[in-house]
């Protein structure tokens, strides 16, 4: 594993060409004409070098759900994305509600070697909403957990969330919120709008998810507590967010690829592969949300990654699952949504999908600049290699991606985690289960 | 015609096609043996995961008539977790031989899931899914109207200009979907007449007038006026306040009946609450043409089936078949 490796003629976050020599874990040297004896080169012409993707919001399904996801094979898929870390989700069973299953699922993260897997605890005991769960004892496990959410549910009572986002505080923590008002989307299946009154599929109104944001913000302003919004859908939230900001409330918020590309009009088959939650939303939504990742007000990207297995998809709508998976399509999305359109450039990629969310998991060692002494989490993209996106592109166990049979642009080729390569010209390294 | 899933995408020949074979199939039942030897050797399964006496024996006695062998296939429970999935029960009728499969189903969309899932080959007919569509009800309603406007000259036409007033709530009625679409197509003007909370929370895009008083409806004089069955837990759900309050907005009283135009008929999909949405002066009365689409309901279902598993196939869809 510690091999050196020797990566030459990259564009770095899309920008100037140079090599990147790593070495012990840690980009060593960073310039032009580099050359070392004995090192892995890694030709990167045409490639671009990005920081390692972290996200902030995926589902490992283990302990619990193994028949979906594991930790193993959730986080081979997320080498298969170029992301070097990945936060697991608390929705398992048991939730990750106490330090023991925090722990747990760092150590099968480690022992994959894959990518860091940093658990989020759940906020309230079970996740349902009622207690708080010992939120210090995740926080000083192992683990480190940082990042607390009940995602599934929204900590919907207003004096519980008040607790939470105080409580936090005490270990620099932040509550990411799924902001969905429960009485308003009973039995919802599908964005209310014009697309809902014609399959007549139970409404998830826009106004369910933007009344708990406007909520939060406000408690957040109030407490002085750090928030972040989880899967944000709507062009609402985006005006919410806003003027959050400009109120100079302490708010981060993010956006998934899917909600970047996809509407609800893809229901009207009614294909449960596009069944999520929240539920795909309009053009318009669609436009608000990539605007409002272009200039700031959503600062990052996170997959949501939600593996099912196929009999939770091969149903009626109204049985099937919520949740797509998204790790191995999330950059190639991106670039689709967002840098194909002009909104973003690389380094802003850099910035939504690697540094930032990073840095509001309070995460070391990823999401650093490509510079001599950082940690080397490193991703080699190449945007003119595109393809439709077929089942051989995903690499978990779960098969219920929107995307198959979609034109996306780009492949990851490299995925570099901790100094070795995870993800070696496509394919992914075997790492015999311990790193 | 492969399937017949819903009236959104049925195209304006193929249902005045429909409507023009089951005015051929009406004429057969007056005669004194009513059994057509058409579907000889089919085998139809009526799949029912929602009880419904009513369309289900309806569509019994349509492919009866037809000669066609019947299965009745009640299924319990809906969802995987429940009991056997849709796959399997699917895949479980195809290997029984079915031809088609006339399905209703609590969840919206679960016909077009059959029909597209790859489980089955026989045509499907949907019965009714959830808030979704109710083809072969529009269907009876529109063959209904055309005959009570043109008699036994009601061949090849379709209702345009035909004022039609469908009442009640339309946020959950598969009745009123179907209908919609079916009627515009065919070219008569619809308006909706509810209250706000029974109406989706977005119609701008239906080819429809939408009005909250149905003094107001009355008073522009429509053709027909369509009464939907309420559901009384509606209420618990907020959507309106009591039976009571109902019934004096939107309910078919006797002063209401009495101002409608001459002319004009009073329909119901049926089952109806008496004294609720309607009531018993209208429901008996000739205006009514209650029992006149439970007629038509026969007719209009043999004439699908007949289509479905008998008729000849266009170009075009056999193009697509080879191609699957």
């Amino acid at each position: 594993m510690s091999e050196v490796l020797l990566i030459t003629g990259a564009a770095i976050e899309g920008g100037d060409r140079a090599d990147l020599l790593i070495e012990d874990g840690r980009i060593a040297e960073v310039g032009s004409g580099l050359s070392r004896a004995g090192a892995r080169v890694i030709d990167a012409d045409g490639l671009i070098a990005l920081p390692g993707l972290v996200d902030l919001h995926t589902h490992l399904r283990e302990p619990g759900y193994e028949a979906s996801e594991t930790i193993l094979t959730g986080t081979r898929a997320a080498a298969a994305g170029g992301y070097t870390a990945v936060f697991a989700m608390p929705n398992t069973s048991p939730v990750a509600d106490v330090a023991g299953v925090v722990e747990q699922e760092l150590a099968l993260g480690e022992a994959a070697g894959y990518a860091t897997v940093q658990p989020i605890g759940a906020v309230t005991v079970g996740q349902k909403g009622e207690r708080l769960a010992e939120l210090g004892a995740m926080a000083d496990s192992r683990a480190r957990v940082r990042v607390f959410s009940d995602d599934g549910f929204c900590v919907w009572d207003p004096l519980i969330m008040r607790r939470a986002l105080e409580y936090v505080k005490a270990f620099d923590g932040v509550v990411a919120q799924h902001a969905q008002d429960p009485r308003l989307t009973e039995g919802a299946q599908m964005n209310e709008g014009v697309v809902s009154a014609e399959l007549g599929l139970a409404g998830w109104p826009a106004v369910a998810e933007e009344s708990i944001i406007a909520r939060d913000v406000l408690l957040a302003e109030h407490v002085g507590s750090r928030l972040h919004v989880c899967h944000l859908s709507t062009a609402g939230s985006v005006d919410i967010i806003r003027w959050a900001k400009k109120r100079g409330i302490d708010v981060t918020a993010e956006v998934t690829p899917h909600h970047l590309l996809l509407t609800d009009e893809l229901v009207r088959d009614y294909d449960a592969r596009y069944k999520v939650n929240p539920p795909l939303r309009t053009a318009e939504d669609v436009e608000a949300v990539r605007e409002g990742l272009a200039d700031g007000t959503i600062d990052i990207v996170a997959t949501d990654h939600a593996p099912h297995p196929s009999e939770s998809k091969a149903c009626e709508w109204q049985a099937a699952a919520n949740g797509m998976v998204g790790l191995e399509s999330a950059l190639r999305v991106v670039h689709q949504s967002m840098v194909e359109t002009g909104l973003l450039d690389w380094a802003g990629v850099a910035r939504v999908m690697s540094k930032t969310p990073a840095r509001i998991g309070r995460l070391d060692g990823h999401g650093t600049d490509l510079v001599a002494g950082a940690p080397a989490e490193v991703v080699l993209y190449d945007p003119s290699r595109g393809g439709e996106f077929g089942l051989e592109d995903l690499r978990g166990r779960s098969r219920n991606s929107p995307y198959l049979g979609r034109e996306l642009p780009g492949s990851v080729r490299w995925t570099i985690h901790r100094g070795y390569v995870t993800l070696a010209d496509g394919e992914l390294v075997e790492l015999g289960g311990t790193a | 015609m492969r399937h017949v899933l819903d009236t959104r995408t049925l195209g304006r020949e193929d249902a005045i096609r429909i409507l023009d074979v089951a005015e051929d199939m009406a004429d057969t039942q007056s005669r004194e043996v009513k059994k057509l030897p058409t579907l000889r050797g089919k085998t139809v399964v009526n799949l029912f995961f929602e009880d419904s006496t009513r369309t289900r024996i309806s569509f019994e006695a349509a492919a009866k008539r037809l000669s066609a062998d019947v299965i009745n296939f009640a299924a319990k429970g809906s969802s995987v977790s429940k009991g056997e999935s849709l796959q399997d029960t699917a895949q479980t009728l195809q290997a029984m031989g079915a031809d088609a499969v006339v399905i209703r189903h609590g969840a919206s969309g679960a016909p077009r899931t059959l029909a597209t899932s790859g489980w089955i080959d026989a045509g499907v007919v949907n019965a009714g899914d959830g808030t979704h569509e109710h083809p072969t009800q529009a269907l009876l309603d529109a063959f209904t109207m055309r005959k009570r406007r043109y008699g036994a000259d009601s061949r090849g036409r379709d209702l345009a200009g035909f004022r039609v007033a469908i009442v009640g709530d339309i946020l959950h009625s598969r009745v009123a979907r179907s209908n919609v679409w079916l009627l515009h197509t065919l070219g008569a003007e619809v308006t909706l007449v509810a209250p706000p909370t029974l109406l989706p929370q977005d119609i701008s895009l239906w080819p429809v007038t939408v009005r909250y008083d149905l003094d107001e409806a009355i008073a522009a004089g429509p053709d027909a006026l369509m009464m939907l069955r309420i559901q009384l837990e509606r209420m618990n759900a907020a959507y309106f306040p009591s039976e009571r309050e109902y019934s004096r907005r939107w309910g078919l009283d006797p002063v209401r009946l009495a101002a409608l135009p001459a002319g004009s008929i009073v329909m119901h999909p049926g089952p109806m609450n008496r004294g609720l949405e309607i009531s018993a002066e209208a429901a008996d009365s000739p205006r009514s043409t209650v029992l006149e689409q439970v007629k038509a309901g026969v007719s209009v279902r043999m004439a699908v089936l007949y289509l479905l598993l008998a008729g000849e196939r266009t170009n075009a869809e056999r193009t697509t078949e080879e191609e699957r």
